[in-house]
């Protein structure tokens, strides 16, 4: 591989000082599934590459008891989330996701971060933590800004970061009680493979447990970067939540999508399957939010 | 630039200086002269660089050896004992065929043995999983999956030597 010099400072701070002080020949690394790539490949060529995974942080997502917020920090690998109980047990969305990120070696690295900075259209991490509201949390000298994660995104390969500045968490929100969520990645095999197509969609139901009292349809490679499909969202609010009308959200979630024809896929192949898949994740979401109906307000 | 790393390396203690842009797989090939880790794809993609570092499956040529510092490291190497007995998952890979050209086998072996490790009752769907990572083109993968479950303490099954015996058995009879 190219030669690079690898700084490993431990905090915040001093990865924002090291970055300023070396400029453009620097370049963030956190898993290195992706840096390192692009440095073999020589599309990527840095000086120095800083590591972000000696900062100390959780390495866990973990649930604030007071505010019922769950953080999700930046440089938490696939594989940590994946097993996390908490995950599995109340954001089943993000589990879906995770778990089928690349292979048990690249999870074991790859972080959470590292992909949303990415901000490929087929990020896989991306798409659950839109549907579950996220706020990314940003660090620079500057200070510490934040924003919705569904703002971040500005691009294929673009995402809202300026020079030196860190993503250092996204922090979920409480869940509304009643809330059920899946997500699929859709593709030609399970592993190892970019999806064609991603579709995740939350539900959270009223009392009487079918109708909708808010919902997120969230989809991945359908545009050129992950986006809400606000108008399906919409449709679906105050209605009941069964086969015919998630159909219907998915139908119009198609026609919302931006999707285009690419080796993966051709477009229109892909507007049919955002309509299937919207309706099949849908009927998931419908399912575990009745299962845990009635496990009240989460505390772990 | 390099730095000095310490690293348990198949149970023995090592210093040595490293390269800050070496892999992890060009640290164990080239500089430590092991050679059962293989280098296929160099980008993450056949598993066949897979070595287990303090528990966990990698791809050693994603893996930068600078961060092997305080860390324990296994290759295939380290898998059987002193006296060259085998490792009961490299048997169950000769007695089911799991091996032809074997240049998939360490790594296979490797992913195979975290997962064990970690869930010594491992179902076939989580041997699946545990090797989605690695590619073979040799086997067809069913003789490997049944090598890993013929040492998975979960066997619904029958274990296949008994059934072989059985046909055995017919055929003197
Ligand atoms: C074989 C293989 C299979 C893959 N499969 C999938 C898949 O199924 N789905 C999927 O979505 N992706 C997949 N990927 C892509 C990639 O592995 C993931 O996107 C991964 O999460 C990237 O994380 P990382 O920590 O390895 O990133 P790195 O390579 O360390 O970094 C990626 C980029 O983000 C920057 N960066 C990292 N963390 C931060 C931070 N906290 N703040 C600021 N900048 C940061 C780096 O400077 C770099 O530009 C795959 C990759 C490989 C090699
Ligand atoms: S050589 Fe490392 S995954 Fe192929
Ligand atoms: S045995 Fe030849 S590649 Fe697997």
């Amino acid at each position: 591989m190219r030669k690079f010099t690898y700084l490993v400072p431990k905090t915040l701070d001093e990865a924002i000082s090291l970055h300023e002080a070396r400029g453009e020949r620097a370049k963030y690394i956190a898993g290195g599934t992706d840096v390192l790539v692009k440095i073999k490949e020589g599309k990527l060529a840095p000086d120095y590459l800083i590591s972000l995974k000696h900062i100390l942080s959780q390495d866990r997502p973990f649930l604030n008891n007071e505010t019922g917020e769950l953080y999700v920090g930046a440089f938490m690998t696939h594989r940590s989330i994946e097993k996390s109980p908490l995950v599995q047990l109340h954001y089943p969305i993000l589990h879906d996701a995770v778990k089928n990120i690349g292979s048990v070696q690249i999870r074991n690295v790859a972080t959470i971060g590292g992909n949303l900075v990415n901000a490929v259209p087929s990020a896989d991490g991306a798409i659950p933590l839109i549907a579950l509201d996220g706020k990314a949390h940003i660090y620079s000298a500057k200070g510490e800004r934040t924003m919705e994660l569904l703002r971040f995104f500005l691009g294929p390969g673009q995402c809202d970061l300026g020079r030196g500045e860190i993503l250092t968490e996204v922090v979920i929100p409480p869940q509304r009680p009643r809330t059920g969520s899946a997500y699929m990645k859709h593709g030609r095999r399970e592993a190892m493979e970019l999806p064609m197509l991603g579709v995740g969609v939350l539900l959270s139901l009223e009392e009487d447990l079918n109708t909708c009292a808010q919902a997120r349809i969230c989809l991945g490679v359908a545009a050129p970067t992950p986006f809400r499909a606000l108008m399906a969202e919409k449709f679906l609010v105050g209605k009941a939540i069964n086969a015919e009308n998630l159909a219907e959200a998915g139908r119009i979630a198609g026609d919302e999508s931006r999707v285009r024809d690419s080796i993966r896929g051709v477009a229109w192949y892909r507007r049919e399957m955002v309509g299937v898949l919207v309706k099949r994740m849908g009927l998931k979401a419908l399912e575990r939010a009745e299962n845990k109906a009635e496990g009240g307000r989460l505390t772990v | 630039m390099a730095r000095e790393v310490s690293f348990v390396f198949n149970g023995n203690p090592m210093k040595m200086t490293v390269g800050d842009h070496w892999t992890l797989l060009h640290l164990i090939r080239e500089e430590l002269g092991y050679l059962g880790t293989k280098e296929g794809c160099g980008s993450g993609e056949c598993g066949a660089c897979t070595v287990i570092v303090d528990g966990e499956a990698v791809n050693s040529c994603l893996f930068l050896a600078a961060e092997i510092d305080g860390r324990e490291l296994l290759t295939i190497e380290g898998l059987a004992v002193g006296d060259g007995t085998l490792h009961p998952l490299q048997k169950a890979f000769i007695e089911n065929g799991g091996i032809q050209c074997g240049f998939c086998s360490p790594g296979m072996i490797m992913a195979g043995k975290a997962l064990l490790d970690e869930n010594p009752n491992a179902t076939e769907e989580e041997i699946k999983e545990a090797i989605a990572g690695n590619l073979c083109r040799c086997t067809g993968y069913v003789q490997i999956i049944e090598s890993i479950k013929s040492v998975s303490g979960h066997q619904t099954e029958e274990p296949r030597v008994i059934a072989w015996k059985t046909e055995e058995n017919d055929r003197d009879a």
